[in-house]
C-alpha cells in the first residue's frame, strides 16, 4: 500500500504558497518557524472554542478588539507588554552565557520590592522627579541583580544548578514579599491604611511620566525597556563582554582555556539578567500601579521565558514577542466579556505557541521550513553546561 | 606500612588540610552548639512543656525542661565538631554524629518553638500524622521525577503534570454528576492516573521524539497545565454545578489502628495516602530489584553503553517517563479528590517544585526522596502549628512565611552542597541518538 505523502493530504498546497508568500513578502527566514507557530496555535485554539459552543471568529475579533480596537485599549495593551519585555531579555540574556534563569519572577519580585520601598520614602517628594526617577529605577534594577546574582554565585562557587536555585529563590522571595507587604505587627512595608496587602503608594515625584497625554496608562517605561533591548543586543553583537558571554555559552572549556573568567562573566550575566527583570519590575510599579503587590507579577517569569524563545533569544524580537503576548493578555477581558468564555484560552494558546516554537521540528516537519540555523534551544547547547 | 598506605594517609592528610565539606560542616555544628549552650539556653524560658500525645483536656506526654534538652542538643554538635576536626580514624563517627546532628533539628525546632510560646503543650503525635498526609503529593511527585531524571530525561514540569490530572479528574467526577458514588470517585481516580500518563507521553515525546531542551518542555507543560485546568474549571465544571464532592473516607489500618491514644492519629489515613507508601515501596523494588529498573537506571547513567548490551534506550525512556506520570497522576488526584473534594486554579501550588526539591535532597534514590518530602511535609505542617502556637523571639512573632519558605532554603543548602553532594544521573538532559 502506497503512503499518503503530504501533497495527497494538501498540506504542502497552502503552506507551501503561504511560505512563498512569506518568503517573498518579506525577509523573515529565523521567525518563520515562530509565526507558523502563533498561526498553528490559533487554529488549534479555534478548535477548542468551537466545541464549547463559540464561533472562534466572533470570539477572535473581540480578542483583537480587546488589543487595540481603540487608543486605550492600544496603550493598555503596550502597558502591559513592558514588564514581559524585562522578564524575557532577563532569560535571554542568560541564556545566551548558557545559564537557563527561571528566576526572572523572583527577580522582579525582588526588583519591585526594592523599588516600591525607595518610592516611598519620605524624603522622595522633595527631590525633583529628575532625581527620583532615576532613584527608583535603580532601585528596583539593584534589587533584580541581588536576587539574580545569587544563584551566579551559588553556580560557581557551589556548582548547584541555576535551575533549581532560581525556582527555590522564586518561592523564597515570594513568601519574604508576602510577609512584608502582609504584616501588621511588625508593619514592614505595609500600607496600613489599605484594606488589602499592598506597600505604600510611591510619592508623586516617582511615578513615571506618561508618553502621550491623553493616554495615561502608556508610561515612560515602554521607550526605557525597547531601549534596553537595543542596548543588550549592543552589547551582545559588538562588545566584548558580549563575546565573552556567548563564548562561555557555547564552550566554557574553550572560553577559560582562552584566558577568559568564567566565572566572573556567569555571575555578571546573572546579575545583569536579573538587573533586567528588576528594571521591569521598578517601571512596572512606577510607571502603572504606584504600589507594590506580590501578584503583579505572578507567572511572568514562565511568560518570559515562552517569549523569549519566540523572540528565539534576539532582543530586538523580543520586542514584538512582549507586544504579542501582553496585547493577548490585555484584550483577553473583552473576549471573555463578548464571548462569554474563560479567559484561559489566552493562556492555552501561549502554551501551545510556546510547545510548537520550543518543539520546531514539528512546525518545520508540518510546514516543511527548512532548518537553516541551530534552534538555541535544542538541547545540545544548554546541556553543555547543565 | 607500604608505600601505598603512606600514599593514601597522606592523600587523606591532604583532603583535611583543603578543609572539605565535612570540616565546614563540623565547624558550622560546633559554633552552633556553643551558641545554643552558651547563648539561648541560659535566657529561655525553663517553664516545664510538654510533648502531647492526645487532644486536651489533660493529655497523655513527654514533659521536658527546655534548657535541658537544648543543652543536650549543643553538646551534640560540639561532639560532632570534635570529631569532624579530629583524626581521619574518627571521620566514620564523625559522618555519623553529622547525620545524627542534622535530625537533631526537628527536635530542637520543636522544643525551641515551644518554650518561645505561651503554649504549655502541643500534640506531636498530630503534628507528625499532619506531616506524614502532607508528604503524599511530595513523595508521589518526587517518584515521579525519579523515574524521569534516573531514565535520563529531567522533568521539572511535575508541577502541570499533577495539576492537570488533578482537573482533569475532578472534571470527569463534576462530569459523571453521580456524587456518594465510591466506584465513579475511583473511575474519576483512574483517569487522574492516565490523565498524568498522556500529560508525561507529551512531555517524553517532546523530549525523545523532538528533542526538545528538557527544561523547556517541562515549562511548557507547567504553563499549559494552568491554562487547560482553569479553562476546564469555568468551562466544564462550573457548568456542571457540581463544584464540590465527596472525597476520598480515611481507611484504618487493621489493628495498628485501634492502639490506644496514637493509632487514629497515625494509622488511619485516605487510600492515596496509604497507596504513596506502596509506590515509594514499589519504586524502590523495581528500580533497584529487577532487570528492568537496571535499565533504566543504565539510561540514565551511560545510554550509550546500554545500548551496547541491546537495551532499547527510547523505549525504556518512553515506558519510565510515562509510568513516572501515572505517579503523577496520582498525586494530582490527591489534591482534588482526597485532600479536598474540588478542584482550585492553581491548587497544586508549587508541591511539583516542591517535590523536585525532595528529589535533590534525597539525591536521585527512592528512599532519600522519601525523606525529603517527609522533610518539607513536616516543615509544611510545622509552619501551620507555628501559627497556631504564636512563636515569640524577644517580642516579635516569627510570621509564618518563614516557615513555608523553609523547604525552599532548606534545598538551596543542599543544593548548594553543605549536607553533601547532590549529583544527578550522569545522562540527565542530553538526547540520545541511537548508533548507527
Amino acid at each position: 500500500m502506497r503512503q499518503l505523502s503530504k501533497t495527497d493530504l494538501g498540506i504542502t498546497g497552502v503552506s507551501g504558497q503561504l511560505h512563498r508568500f512569506l518568503t517573498q513578502a518579506w525577509r523573515l527566514q529565523p521567525l518563520y518557524v515562530s509565526l507558523y507557530a502563533i498561526l498553528l496555535s490559533f487554529l488549534i485554539g479555534g478548535i477548542l472554542i468551537s466545541v464549547i459552543g463559540v464561533n472562534p471568529l466572533t470570539a477572535y475579533w473581540a480578542l483583537l478588539r480587546g488589543m487595540v480596537g481603540d487608543g486605550n485599549k492600544l496603550a493598555g495593551s503596550l502597558a502591559r507588554s513592558v514588564p514581559f519585555i524585562g522578564s524575557a531579555l532577563a532569560l535571554a540574556f542568560a541564556f545566551r552565557a548558557g545559564l537557563f534563569n527561571i528566576g526572572a519572577e523572583g527577580q522582579l519580585l525582588a526588583g519591585g520590592l526594592t523599588a516600591a520601598y525607595v518610592g516611598a520614602l519620605s524624603w522622595m517628594g522633595n527631590l525633583p522627579g529628575i532625581l527620583t526617577i532615576p532613584l527608583i529605577l535603580m532601585a528596583g534594577t539593584l534589587g533584580g541583580a541581588i536576587w539574580g546574582g545569587i544563584p551566579g554565585v551559588l553556580r560557581t562557587k557551589t556548582g548547584a544548578h541555576e535551575v533549581i536555585s532560581t525556582i527555590m529563590l522564586n518561592s523564597v522571595v515570594l513568601f519574604v514579599a508576602r510577609w512584608m507587604v502582609g504584616s501588621r505587627d511588625p508593619v514592614v512595608l505595609r500600607d496600613t491604611e489599605s484594606t488589602v496587602p499592598r506597600t505604600k503608594t510611591i510619592s508623586d515625584t516617582a511615578v513615571l511620566p506618561e508618553l502621550v497625554d491623553s493616554l495615561p496608562t502608556l508610561h515612560f517605561g515602554l521607550l526605557a525597556l525597547t531601549g534596553l533591548c537595543f542596548v543588550v543586543a549592543f552589547i551582545n553583537n559588538r562588545t566584548s563582554l558580549g563575546f565573552e558571554i556567548q563564548t562561555v555559552g557555547l564552550n566554557p572549556h574553550a572560553a577559560h582555556y582562552a584566558g577568559m573568567n568564567v566565572h566572573r562573566v556567569i555571575v555578571l550575566t546573572m546579575a545583569a539578567s536579573g538587573a533586567f527583570a528588576g528594571l521591569a519590575a521598578a517601571s512596572e510599579i512606577s510607571g502603572t500601579s504606584g504600589y507594590f503587590q506580590p501578584g503583579t507579577f505572578f507567572l511572568m517569569g514562565f511568560d518570559g521565558i515562552a517569549i523569549a524563545l519566540l523572540a528565539r533569544t534576539q532582543p530586538i524580537a523580543i520586542i514584538a514577542a512582549s507586544l504579542l503576548w501582553g496585547s493577548m493578555l490585555s484584550g483577553a477581558p473583552l473576549m471573555q466579556q463578548e464571548a462569554n468564555m474563560s479567559i484561559d484560552v489566552v493562556r492555552i494558546i501561549q502554551a501551545l505557541v510556546l510547545l510548537f516554537v520550543a518543539a520546531d521540528a514539528m512546525v518545520r516537519y508540518l510546514f516543511k521550513v527548512r532548518k537553516q540555523d541551530q534552534s538555541p534551544f535544542q538541547a545540545n547547547t544548554i546541556g553543555a553546561t547543565l | 606500612m607500604t608505600t601505598f598506605e603512606q600514599a593514601a594517609s597522606l592523600a587523606r592528610l591532604h583532603e583535611r588540610v583543603r578543609l572539605d565539606r565535612g570540616t565546614i560542616t563540623g565547624l558550622l555544628f560546633g559554633l552552633l552548639g556553643v551558641t545554643l549552650i552558651a547563648g539561648v539556653a541560659p535566657t529561655i524560658d525553663s517553664t516545664t512543656r510538654q510533648f502531647n500525645f492526645e487532644r486536651p483536656p489533660d493529655p497523655a506526654g513527654i514533659r521536658f525542661h527546655p534548657p535541658t534538652w537544648i543543652i543536650t542538643i549543643g553538646v551534640l554538635y560540639l561532639l560532632t565538631a570534635a570529631l569532624s576536626l579530629g583524626s581521619p580514624a574518627a571521620q566514620r563517627w564523625a559522618r555519623l554524629t553529622r547525620v545524627l546532628s542534622a535530625l537533631s533539628f526537628i527536635p530542637l525546632t520543636l522544643v525551641l518553638s515551644l518554650a518561645l510560646s505561651d503554649n504549655a503543650g502541643t500534640n506531636v503525635v498530630n503534628l507528625l500524622g499532619q506531616s506524614l498526609v502532607l508528604a503524599t503529593p511530595l513523595a508521589l511527585g518526587a517518584t515521579t521525577g525519579l523515574w524521569s531524571e534516573r531514565s535520563g530525561i529531567i522533568n521539572i514540569g511535575i508541577e502541570g503534570t499533577m495539576l492537570t490530572s488533578a482537573g482533569v479528574g475532578y472534571m470527569i467526577y463534576a462530569l459523571l454528576g453521580n456524587a456518594n458514588s465510591a466506584f465513579w470517585l475511583w473511575f474519576s481516580i483512574v483517569i487522574a492516573i492516565l490523565a498524568g500518563g498522556l500529560v508525561a507521553a507529551l512531555h517524553a515525546v517532546l523530549s525523545i521524539r523532538f528533542e526538545v531542551n528538557q527544561i523547556v518542555s517541562g515549562v511548557v507543560i507547567n504553563l499549559f497545565a494552568l491554562g487547560l485546568t482553569g479553562f476546564l474549571r469555568s468551562e466544564v465544571i462550573f457548568k456542571t454545578g457540581n463544584t464540590s464532592g465527596v472525597s476520598t473516607s480515611d481507611i484504618g489500618l487493621p489493628l495498628l489502628s485501634s492502639i490506644p491514644v496514637v493509632g487514629t492519629q497515625l494509622f488511619s489515613g485516605g487510600p492515596i495516602y496509604w497507596m504513596m507508601y506502596l509506590v515509594v515501596f514499589g519504586t524502590w523494588l523495581v528500580m533497584f530489584r529487577t532487570p528492568w529498573g537496571l535499565r533504566v537506571r543504565s539510561c540514565g547513567e551511560n545510554p550509550h553503553a546500554a545500548e551496547t548490551l541491546g537495551i532499547n534506550v527510547l523505549r525504556i525512556r518512553y515506558q519510565s517517563v510515562i509510568l513516572g506520570g501515572f505517579i503523577a497522576g496520582l498525586g494530582g488526584a490527591w489534591f482534588s479528590m482526597e485532600s479536598q473534594a474540588g478542584f482550585d486554579n492553581n491548587m497544586t501550588n508549587a508541591a511539583g517544585f516542591i517535590a523536585l526539591a525532595a528529589l535533590i535532597f534525597g539525591k536521585w534514590t527512592p528512599w532519600g526522596a522519601f525523606s525529603g518530602a517527609l522533610l518539607f511535609g513536616f516543615s509544611r505542617a510545622l509552619g501551620t502549628r507555628l501559627q497556631f502556637l504564636g512563636v515569640e523571639v524577644s517580642g516579635f512573632e516569627i510570621p509564618s512565611e518563614f516557615f513555608q519558605s523553609l523547604p525552599f532554603v532548606v534545598t538551596l543548602v543542599v543544593v548548594a552542597g553543605a549536607v553533601g553532594q547532590s549529583i544527578p544521573p550522569a545522562a540527565a538532559g542530553q538526547p540520545f541518538h541511537r548508533s548507527k
